[in-house]
């Protein structure tokens, strides 16, 4: 974990509520796709932990949805803003695991792990397939910038306005030959993916926060392996470590 | 130069600044940020008999300036602290640390302190008489004059060490409950521990934490938490330990005017993970600028 001092660069609308913003500071505290930042806001007590969509080694970039005062007040801020930012926290995917063929199945807000997930597996020669399911068409974002990596991309829209009507988990049903899956997003997702997949998989999870590095033990939550702390044990969990 | 160094029965602190209980855990972890025996000391997660998952989630909800917690006293239990995070503590915090101590019976307090009592790196027990999250729990104990000093005296029949009993500032008579403990046998009073609140979220309408209330932390109880160390320094002849949203440099000198010999700093380092380093590294200018060379003179200087 480091705490350093970031410099909005950009922050855009990618549909009416989730926000693109690309953010120049020290990233070397981030070591895997899947963790997660912590920011520090004007005028909030708590800071606001966000998912880490991708970076290099000079920027950034999260995706996020307006959900509420913190959410939206970021989304207020425009370039040259300085903000501080705790980084590298969260266990995040571990790709070792994943053999040639993965799934990575993203729910609204828990695509953006996905894509730097994904190319981290192309990077290590695999051949990662990619679902992202959203509410509506009009809800959708990042669907080019994973097909921009050559990847398979399949659609799943609730209300059938893009791709395939009806939820993530009709999509993997069809699927076959996948050997892992990781994914990201509501928790109902998690659950019903839990048991329609026939592999393996590492599931990230959501909880309200207090501290965001393990000291307070606000998000803690039982597993088969014991008691763990989603901000500094998660949030990634194996799905055969989750209890229901 | 100016003198930071403050001293709790008998115990000298290179400085009065003690993270609280249950923000810190049992500090190895904090060690990987920084050298963590820059620390005056640090109380650490409040122990339990057996072990404790605690409450569900959500058991956290913000708040302007402060956050609500209903964590519940999630703790490995007493073996398991003594025989795990004791050892890890000691690889990397050198000084006297401060146990917190719960309970849900006499028995159960007095069985805990007796079995940390004997380990050598605890400087103070401190007897937390007031977590609001538990059914049935620490709350009757603090709500009570009568029942705080039974719990004092049960456990200073079984220990060494100075006991210091930590109170629940939702009282009527903070003064009444602190004066009990004193004439009880208690060295030295902790205070103020969360205060009771709630929220509800708009759009399910149901209140955000799953156990409904919890305990409100952060800089808005400060100016509750320096009237009770204040009123509580006046009516007892032992030292305090004060904490209730402190921050800063000036929250620290603010609550030692008030009365308190050291002061304990919670909430803060949920936000920043590097708080007490701050705060003790700004100590000194802070000091300077108010004309303070040593921070004996101004405990409880308010109170002239």
């Amino acid at each position: 974990m480091k705490q350093s001092i970031f410099t909005v660069k950009s922050n855009q609308h990618l549909t009416d509520t989730v926000l693109k913003m690309v953010l120049a500071g020290d990233t070397s505290a981030i070591t895997a796709s899947g963790q997660f930042v912590n920011i520090k806001l004007d005028g909030f007590f708590l800071r606001r932990p966000i998912s880490v969509c991708d970076y290099n080694e000079k920027t950034l970039t999260i995706l996020y949805k307006v959900v509420g005062k913190g959410t939206q007040y970021l989304s207020t801020l425009a370039a040259g803003k300085q903000l501080d930012i705790l980084t590298g926290l969260g266990n995040g995917y571990d790709t070792s695991k994943s053999g040639m063929h993965p799934l990575l199945i993203g729910g609204g807000v828990g695509v953006p792990p996905m894509y730097r997930l994904a190319k981290n597996l192309l990077e290590e020669g695999k051949k990662p397939e990619v679902i992202l399911g959203f509410n509506t068409k009009a809800e959708a974002f990042y669907i080019d910038e994973f097909r921009a990596l050559g990847v398979p991309v399949h659609v799943a829209t609730a209300d059938g306005s893009l791709g395939t009507k009806g939820f993530v988990t009709d999509v993997v049903k069809t699927l076959k030959d996948y050997t892992y899956f990781y994914t990201c997003g509501p928790e109902p997702m998690l659950k019903a993916l839990s048991d329609v997949t026939e592999t393996s998989g590492q599931l990230s999870f959501e909880e309200r926060m207090g501290c965001g590095f393990g000291a307070c033990m606000g998000c803690s939550c039982e597993t088969k392996y014991g008691n763990k702390r989603i901000c500094k044990d998660g949030p990634v969990l194996e799905k055969e470590e989750i209890k229901w | 130069m100016v003198n930071t160094k403050v001293t709790l029965s008998g115990i000298t602190l290179d400085n009065p600044v003690i993270p609280a209980s249950g923000t810190f855990g049992y500090g190895y972890e904090f060690a990987e940020l920084y050298d963590i025996n820059i620390l005056g000391s640090f109380s650490f997660k409040g122990t339990t008999r057996e072990p404790r998952f605690g409450n569900p989630t959500p058991r956290i909800a913000e708040c302007t300036a402060g956050l609500i917690n209903s964590v519940g006293l999630q703790n490995p239990g007493i073996d398991k602290v003594i025989s795990e995070e004791l050892p890890k503590m000691r690889k990397c915090f050198h000084k006297p640390v401060i146990a917190n101590i719960s309970g849900f019976s006499v028995d159960e307090y007095a069985y805990c302190c007796e079995r940390i009592d004997k380990e050598d790196q605890v400087g103070i027990i401190e007897v937390n008489v007031s977590c609001p999250n538990v059914h049935h729990g620490g709350m009757a104990f603090g709500t009570s004059p009568e029942a705080a000093a039974e719990v004092t005296r049960a456990v200073k029949a079984v220990t060494t060490k100075p006991v210091y009993i930590k109170l629940s500032p939702n009282v009527t008579d903070i003064a009444a409950v602190a004066k009990a403990c004193e004439e009880a046998g208690a060295d030295g009073i902790s205070l103020i521990n969360t205060m009771m609140g709630m929220r509800i979220d708009l759009k399910t309408k149901r209140p955000v934490i799953a156990n409904k209330m919890g305990g409100f932390s952060g800089s808005a109880i400060f100016p509750v938490a320096v009237r009770m160390v204040y009123q509580v320094a006046e009516a007892v002849n032992i030292p305090v330990i004060g904490m209730g949203g402190v921050s800063s440099a000036e929250d620290v000198i603010e609550m030692m005017l008030a009365g308190a010999t050291a002061v304990q700093v919670g909430a803060a380092n949920l936000v920043d993970p590097f708080a007490c380093k701050n705060i003790i590294e700004d100590l000194p200018r802070v000091m300077e600028q108010y004309g303070i060379k040593d921070l004996n003179e101004i405990i409880g200087g308010a109170h002239k």
